[in-house]
């Protein structure tokens, strides 16, 4: 009887992830070329690995303990013939901190530059992940916030308006279920469409209103962008610069900046 | 700070700069947020702390830079 239906209405097939999530073909670590590179970013514990598993079709390593990936995994995916390869990033709290792991994943999402950013959030401690979110969001415009624990939070009674966040990152929010692969398909999809261009994000910066800053930031950036015209982001390294933080401050010294660059590719 | 016992941050200390109060900055230690003591390990240093939600351990050191009421 449903597929009577689903004939009569073809349209609605069409257009369903569930439908076309068939098409998902896990390419595991088998990745010779591809046309869009996906980081996966978040804070430690939110099931990157998780989704990073499910999509590529990998069982490289679940755990539940921190620092359990201290090195970046690689692996692919093909939809809708379309190659993926997937960046699984260690867990980080912050982008700017000084720990192996968190530079890691710093370095890849500022210098590799990855297509599509997938931030993956706990769905029960928002507040904390979205410290993170937020400072990536500086760093690249084409994100997708993942809520992951969706069932977690559901326990708990937490209601997320994910329409509302949508608008105020200026992202898209997928809401999913890593563990009983709930939401994949629509976050396959979502990461197509924002790798493809079809949605354009505009993500929420907060140095927007930095106010009397914005001059010195302004020569500061310039000034970068004369001396390394090659490497992105020149606003991110200028405030990172003012902020003090050592590890850009002795790169650009010592003149690894290109090649701290260079080594993440 | 004794086991059990919660405290709410007013701030972190001058003598904390760079990223070392960044650090403190994005575990969420903010003025206004609240501080449980969990556990102690052995030694009485480092104590695990309950900071929104999430267990974070830190050393006398660091903890004595964040300005508390109780």
């Amino acid at each position: 009887m449903n597929i009577d239906q689903n004939l009569l209405q073809p349209d609605k097939c069409v257009t369903c992830p569930s439908h076309n999530s068939i098409e998902l073909m896990r390419l595991g670590v088998d990745m010779q070329d591809w046309d869009y590179v996906v980081g996966l970013a978040g804070n430690p514990n939110t099931g990157k690995s998780t989704i990073f598993n499910s999509l590529t079709g990998l069982r490289q390593h679940t755990g539940n303990w921190p620092g359990k990936t201290v090195s970046r995994m690689e692996g692919g995916y093909e939809y809708e013939s379309t190659r993926y390869k997937v960046v699984d990033l260690p867990g980080a709290y912050s982008l700017l901190s000084t720990s192996i792991d968190e530079e890691i994943a710093r370095n890849f999402i500022l210098f590799g530059r990855p297509d599509v950013t997938v931030v993956v959030v706990d769905a029960t401690r928002l507040e904390r992940n979205l410290n993170l979110a937020l400072q990536i969001l500086e760093i690249t415009d084409r994100a997708v916030l993942c809520l992951n624990l969706m069932d977690e939070a559901n326990k708990h009674g937490i209601v997320i308006d994910e329409r509302c966040l949508a608008r105020d990152l200026g992202i898209p929010v997928v809401p999913t279920v890593a563990r009983n692969q709930e939401g994949l398909p629509y976050l396959i999809q979502t990461i197509g469409d924002v790798a493809s261009g079809k949605i354009k994000c505009n993500p929420y910066r907060s140095n927007k209103k930095i106010g009397e800053m914005s001059v010195i930031v302004k020569q500061l950036t310039e000034k970068l962008e004369s001396i390394y015209p090659d490497l992105p982001n020149h606003r991110w390294l200028a405030l990172r610069l003012l902020d003090g933080d050592s590890d850009i401050i002795s790169a650009l010294s010592e003149g690894k900046l290109q090649s701290l660059a260079n080594s993440v590719k | 700070m004794e086991i059990g016992k919660s405290c709410r941050v007013i701030g972190i200390n001058e003598r904390c700069n760079g990223l070392e109060r960044r650090r403190l900055l994005d575990l969420g230690i903010l003025p206004g947020t609240l501080i449980k003591a969990e556990m102690q390990s052995p030694s009485g240093d480092p104590i695990a702390y309950r900071i929104r939600d999430t267990i974070i351990g830190l050393r006398k050191e660091q903890a004595c830079l964040i300005e508390v009421i109780m």
